[in-house]
């Protein structure tokens, strides 16, 4: 199992330096050059100086590189131009924010997706089974933001609800020794500042989960469909095993492997969709700075924080392979 | 709407395949004898028969068909101009008029008839969907073909690309496509389009090599053919079915991917742009005021994204093989 995870950060390697590599052309593609798209209308002869000399754009580009590369191995992803502070900073005070929500997401995509997925495979033709497909078709065709926008309308707007933006109410106060503000409110006890916190998550965590959930729910049906035919899955019944024990352990398990491999790639799918979503409520998250850096030609913080974004999608992915050895035994062996 | 049946790729209870009227004819049969040119036709023919019978595959092609027509027709039917703002005189900071005998679905901030931008929107989106698509569609059969083809080294260092670009999350890196590229609505169709070549470059790859094995390629290839009439002639007529599928779906997903980039402030252009996601991004404001105006471009959106999957997920239905087979 370590063998596994010590060849897979391996692969990492190349990866990242290709992604820098790209990265670094990227700035440097930049309409009008990189000074001009970096400072816009924030342009002085001092500032383009500063910048130049901090990219070394007068030496070769291979010099550059270098040394772009290297300022990333010392964590040193860049200055935001509108903040002043370094980009990796911001990234890590917003970013609880973001697991937050996209943890809330996946729990509502997981725990409606699965379930539904199943009961349609298992009752094929029947209600269920045509919710299923109606909710799985809808699920991807709604873009985010637009199901942001009515989700917010009705139960925040108009019926009062829930909250309608933001993390947390400005009135609360609360102490926040990590930033992941359901977890301080629990920690510190502050029991009141924790549910407001879960409130402030309910209807972004839904708008973004719909699409996994719409995935997850498709594929699970895919794959309960396909496992509860199989041959093993008969014999098992035939031997009389209680039917409990036969949907656990012959049916859900051994169809779970695709389910989980899905599950690990919504994550990109959550990290994108969690720019539209923390935008439409104010959250403030990686994903709404994001859209604000987009807005106000921020590249630092645009080219650090896809480097990052990158960085945790293939961590998540590199996960779920490693938990595919829990589910199914045969590949622990392997292994 | 009538939602019928969609069984997803297993089709556990697929009743909707077409009927067998003839023995099923496996390609390697009549690939030999009738040639390169009819290589294709029975698959092909069969999908339109079972596609035709199939209520789902047809709604879909209406509203497709729909928005296609209103697209194409806009200067005939929108009331007013994509950049007319005729209801501007009516706007108070307070008050946005509602729909009446003069617009239809009212106006919006701006004083735009929201009618006549929806109509706009419909050809905006259709040229970004269509254009970025065909862009992501060539660039993407062009490495596959090449990492199929060649295998070795160019199909390691293709598919090293792709894993590249397949690890940064699509809008993000469309995101980034975008900003490169400039403020243009030419930027977001480069953006969406860059962002599905790798789909498309892996899909055709594997599909390739699924195909490789096959005996009829064995045949073409003991016959004497050259490599390169094998792939172009056999090899890759046989593998763009899951191609063609994805393209179809993907048209839905580009209309909604470029919705999210004019959301998030790229594609340039006045704020008014009749333009779907540019109007739900002037919405925002005006969310507790005029609903409607999020609403409507938003479900033009969705619609027509449902359109494109449903014609996408029946065609790959009827593609399926393993729908043939079973009654």
């Amino acid at each position: 199992m370590l063998r596994l995870v010590g060849q897979r950060l391996l692969l990492l390697i190349p990866l990242l330096l290709g992604l820098s590599v790209l990265l670094f052309a990227w700035v440097r593609a930049l309409p009008g050059g990189p000074v001009t798209a970096m400072l816009g209308e924030r342009y002085t002869p001092e500032a383009a100086a500063a910048i130049e000399a901090e990219m070394g754009l007068d030496q070769p580009l291979i010099v550059q590189y270098g040394k772009y590369l290297l300022r990333l191995l010392q964590g040193d992803l860049g200055t935001s131009l509108r903040s002043g502070r370094p980009v990796l900073e911001e990234f890590v005070n917003r970013f609880p924010a973001t697991i937050e929500l996209t943890v809330v997401a996946l729990i509502f995509a997981i725990g409606i997706g699965i379930p539904l997925g199943y009961l349609a495979a298992r009752r094929a033709g029947t209600v269920v089974d045509h919710t299923a497909v109606v909710v799985s078709l809808v699920g991807v065709t709604v873009p985010v933001f637009f199901l942001a926008f009515i989700l917010k309308y009705f139960f925040a707007v108009e019926l009062g609800w829930f909250p309608t933006s933001g993390r947390m109410s400005p009135t609360m106060e609360a102490t926040h020794p990590t930033n992941f503000y359901v977890l301080d409110g629990i920690l510190t006890a502050e029991w009141d500042a924790a549910w407001d916190a879960l409130v402030h998550l309910i209807l972004p965590g839904i708008a973004l989960g719909t699409i996994p959930l719409a995935i997850i729910a498709r594929m699970t049906r895919a794959a309960v469909s396909e496992v509860q035919n199989a041959d093993y899955v008969r014999t098992a019944r035939a031997k009389g095993i209680r039917p409990a024990r036969l949907r656990t352990e012959h049916i859900l398990r051994n169809a779970m492997l695709p389910v989980l491999t899905t599950i690990g790639l919504q994550v990109g799918l959550l990290l994108s969709g969690a720019v539209l979503t923390e935008t439409v409520f104010a959250f403030s998250g990686i994903g709404s700075f994001l859209a604000e850096a987009v807005f106000n030609a921020d590249y630092p913080v645009l080219q650090g924080f896809v480097l990052l974004i990158a960085v945790t999608y293939a961590l998540v992915n590199l996960l779920v392979d490693v938990s595919y050895g829990l589910i199914d035994p045969r590949l622990r062996r392997q292994q | 709407m009538s939602t019928g049946e969609l069984p997803p790729t297993s089709g556990a209870g697929g009743a909707a395949s077409a009927p067998l009227h003839e023995p099923a004819s496996i390609h390697g049969d009549d690939g030999g004898a009738a040639g390169a040119d009819h290589s294709g036709e029975g698959v092909w023919r069969r999908a339109w028969r079972t596609l035709r019978r199939n209520p789902v595959a047809i709604a879909g092609f209406v509203i497709v068909a729909a928005f296609v027509i209103v697209a194409v027709l806009a200067p005939l039917i929108a009331p007013y101009g994509p950049h007319e703002l005729p209801g501007r005189t009516d706007v108070r900071p307070t008050y946005i008029p509602g729909p009446s005998a003069e617009y239809w679905l009212g106006v919006d901030r701006y004083g735009g008839d929201v009618f006549s931008k929806l109509i706009w929107g419909a050809r905006a989106s259709l040229l970004v969907g269509v254009v970025s698509t065909l862009f992501g569609l060539t660039g993407g059969m062009l490495i596959g073909l090449l990492a199929g083809w060649f295998g070795r080294w160019v199909d390691f260092a293709a598919m090293r690309l792709v894993d590249l670009m397949l690890s940064v999350p699509s809008l993000l890196l469309a995101v980034s496509i975008a900003a490169v590229a400039g403020q243009s609505q030419m930027a977001v169709i480069v953006a969406i389009g860059v962002v599905q070549v790798p789909i498309f470059a892996r899909l055709l790859r594997g599909s390739m090599l699924a195909q490789r094995g096959q005996d009829y390629v064995l045949a073409a290839s003991a016959l004497g053919l050259t490599r390169r009439s094998v792939t172009m002639s056999h090899v890759l007529p046989n593998s763009v079915g899951p191609v063609i599928v994805q393209a179809t779906l993907t048209l839905a997903t580009a209309v909604i991917e470029a919705a999210a980039l004019s959301f998030l402030g790229l594609g340039g252009g006045e704020p008014s742009t009749a333009e779907w996601g540019r109007m739900l991004t002037a919405a925002q404001q005006e969310l507790a005021v005029a609903p409607r105006l999020a609403i409507l471009p938003g479900l033009c959106i969705a619609i027509t994204a449902l359109g494109f999957t449903l014609v996408g997920e029946s065609l790959r239905e009827a593609l399926d093989p393993r729908n043939r087979t079973r009654r």
